[in-house]
């Protein structure tokens, strides 16, 4: 077969096509969207009937692969790490359900946070949910795990989590991929309580998990993607962990490492490896994208033991991703003297695209709100965060999907009147909906401006879960209708637009108003595919 | 045999489909490739980059080193300088000079223009201006790829090849366009030399 030259995101979505996977289940995030986009538009998974599908948010993706897993077939879920926080629920406890069919949990971390709030590891999570977790250090490696995530989630009735960054998500390379498998009958599993997660059952699959920690640990023992490549000079041992690999091999053209190396690509983190380069070395340098994971298990509470080198004393930074440079550096080796920018560089920091329906309802809300004193305005996470800019400066809050009704419902409780929440369709079908109902339910005075562009626009345009059903919802939940207004956000509207928000925002009680246009960026490219397809049909 | 390119320009630019074209030269010569690009909030209109290296021997690091860019190659003038700190004393500085102005702030070009030429080895072009001249002024970043081409390591049937594959399927006249617009952009560059 023809190697395929795929991001590594997109390498992760073949080889689960490959590997017989029944369904993909995700919320867009960066850098994790590409995963399921390459599904949605492959041909081969269409003819194979494999259910590719946008959740809600990740908690429904996450169950949604839990109940295919149930059912028997082999299921993946994707999502940004900080997505894990909303699916932890699930996640977690399906470690204590276990899998029936296959289960691998494809969880992208952004360290350096180029897309993102936090730059949390998620191979925390998966020690905390005491599940195997393999971690690629190129794209052949992301191939190759999804096929081996499914083979040991099924045979160990585990859910696998599959745990990349930043940098493999959207670097491409060739991949050799591997005859295709057939997927799995529906069988449901053999023992009928094992989803059923009441104390008495629960307690005895939690039993089980635990003594299969030393099975997993036997697993990575064993795996082929935890080596140790020997080196003859022993006063140094290294310990790469994923990506991290690279960068080390990069620092020595010949490939030739003078140091005996364990690289580690699955975890429980291999313990014959670690404890034999520890008894060989005299001191060890560990290289980790992301926490201190290892390094802090390594070192001990009192830390008594060999000198370990790595992000907690410097040798590294603690924050931020890594690159050849910074390893070369804790290797000891010289560095390029520092060029710097020169100064007439500025920073171009992105923007709203021109003719963004969100510039209109910023302008708009600015002006509406100039009569009181400044900070009111709580927002949420998509492509309006830039309203936190100049030329805007509209916004006062970001934190996480959906809390900026939440948050404006608590400062408005607090006596901060007016509070504003500012978020996007999608993010309210996401996580903003149950705040809305709280701020009913407690009657806060808050003024929501849902900006409804019918996409998830920021991650690159995706289906939005509440399309076309954003007013039915917000009255279902309890919103007076007379205080539900839909805009259109275009500049020969803005007095009318500015009027409305003026008095909405005066009124004491729950009100939406629902700025509606659809995002340029999608609406010219659907116009583009409605040429093609027009020009298609003209030859034909 | 390696070469490290930095491809430089603004969100939107369309800076991917230059390395593709690279990228697919460099496959069916039997290179290896990695080419990492930045996918998200920068998109919107803020600074790019992809790392795409090539090499006769396996690549190990998506990223390339600090100090061993052999090439920037970049579609927007004050975006190439942003990598300068990463380039070879030996590496090529090349740029479409036609600025895209969605700062405030943007630098005074004639700025620009002197920190450009202050690196040793720089070609520098207005792409869109040949390309509008040429009349396809969609092809300014096919112009900019043909002013890098005598660098690449590549040969120009190799890489006219890869425009032909990659630009087939809307037509033969698209195809002729670009590869006009990359004879154009390599003769344009080799004048400069």
């Amino acid at each position: 077969m023809q190697k395929l030259m795929l991001l590594g995101d997109e390498a992760i979505a073949q080889a689960g096509i490959d590997a017989g996977m029944s369904g993909i289940y995700a919320y867009p995030g960066t850098p994790s969207t590409e995963i399921t986009e390459y599904v949605m538009h492959s041909k081969e998974a269409r003819a194979k009937g494999v259910h590719a599908a946008w959740g809600a948010n990740e908690k429904t993706a996450m169950e949604a692969a839990l109940g295919m897993s149930y059912a028997g077939k082999r299921s993946m879920v994707c999502m940004k790490h900080v997505g894990l926080n909303v699916a932890a629920d699930a996640f977690v406890n399906a470690a204590i359900t276990g899998a029936n069919g296959g289960l691998v949990v494809v969880v992208a971390d952004d360290p350096s946070m180029h897309s993102s709030q936090n730059e949390q590891d998620s191979r925390f999570f998966g020690k905390f949910a005491m599940i195997p977790i393999l971690e690629p250090a190129n794209q052949q490696e992301a191939y190759d795990m999804v096929f081996e995530g499914f083979e040991i989630s099924e045979r160990h009735n585990i859910p696998v989590m599959l745990r990349i960054t930043t940098r493999l998500a959207h670097s491409r390379s060739g991949v050799q991929p591997k005859p295709a498998k057939e997927q799995n009958a529906i069988r449901i599993p053999s023992d009928p309580r094992q989803f059923i997660l009441l104390p008495a059952n629960a307690r005895r699959n939690y039993k089980k998990l635990l003594q299969n920690q030393v099975v997993f640990e036997e697993l990575s023992d064993n795996s082929t993607f935890n080596f140790y490549k020997p080196g003859p000079d022993h006063s140094m041992g290294i310990i790469a962990c994923g990506i991290s690999y690279n960068y080390l091999l990069e620092n020595y053209p010949d490939r030739k490492v003078p140091y005996p190396i364990v690289k580690v690509g699955q975890y429980p983190a291999p313990h014959n490896l670690i404890d034999q380069l520890y008894q060989e070395c005299e001191k060890i340098l560990i290289l980790e994208e992301g926490y201190p994971i290892l390094e802090e298990s390594l070192r001990g509470f009192l830390y008594t033991g060999k000198t370990i080198h790595g992000r907690l004393d410097g040798t590294l930074p603690r924050d931020g991703e890594l690159n050849p440079a910074l390893v070369a550096k804790s290797l000891g080796m010289a560095v390029p003297a520092e060029v710097p920018m020169p100064s007439v560089v500025v920073p171009r920091p992105p923007s709203l695209c021109k003719g963004c329906p969100h510039i209109y309802s910023y302008n708009a809300l600015n002006e509406a709100l100039s009569v009181y004193a400044k900070g009111r305005v709580f927002s949420d996470i998509g492509c309006y965060t830039l309203g936190a800019l100049d030329p805007f400066t509209a916004i006062n809050t970001c934190v996480d999907m959906g809390a900026s009704i939440t948050m404006a419902k608590g400062a408005a409780d607090a006596g901060f009147v007016p509070a504003v929440a500012v978020i996007g369709d999608s993010t309210f079908t996401h996580s903003g909906m149950t705040g809305l109902l709280d701020a009913i339910n407690d009657k806060s005075p808050i003024t929501v401006i849902i900006l409804d562009n019918a996409t998830t626009a920021m991650t690159g345009g995706q289906d939005s879960s509440g399309t076309g059903k954003i007013e039915d919802i917000c009255q279902a939940l309890g919103v007076d209708p007379d205080h539900i207004h839909i805009l259109n956000p275009l500049q020969k509207h803005h007095e009318e637009n500015m009027r409305i928000m003026k008095q909405e925002i005066e009124y004491q009680g729950v009100s939406v108003i629902i700025p509606r246009r659809e995002c340029i960026q999608t609406l010219a490219k659907k116009k583009k595919d409605e040429k093609k397809q027009a020009e298609a049909g003209a030859l034909n | 045999m390696k070469k490290d390119i930095i491809l430089a320009g603004v969100g939107g630019q369309g800076i991917l489909s230059i390395a593709a074209t690279i990228g697919m030269a460099a496959i069916k010569k039997g290179w290896h490739m990695k080419q990492a690009e930045v996918h998200g909030m920068s998109q919107r209109g803020g600074d790019v980059q992809s790392n795409l290296r090539l090499s006769d021997q396996e690549v190990a690091s998506d990223l390339i080193p600090k100090g061993q860019v052999d090439i920037i190659l970049s579609v927007e003038p004050m975006e190439s300088l942003r990598y300068v700190p990463m380039l070879s004393p030996t590496g090529w500085l090349i740029t479409n000079t036609k600025p895209f102005i969605n700062i405030p702030n943007y630098p005074e070009m004639d700025a620009i223009i002197a920190e450009i030429e202050k690196v040793p080895h720089h070609v520098l072009l207005d792409a869109d201006q040949v390309a509008k001249d040429m009349g396809s002024p969609r092809s300014a970043n096919i112009v900019m790829l043909g002013a890098a081409s005598p660098y690449l390591g590549l040969t120009a049937d190799e890489l006219e090849g890869a425009i032909t594959a990659i630009f087939q399927r809307k037509g033969q006249e698209i195809v002729d366009q670009n590869i006009a617009a990359f004879r154009k952009g390599r003769e344009l560059a080799e004048a400069q030399a």
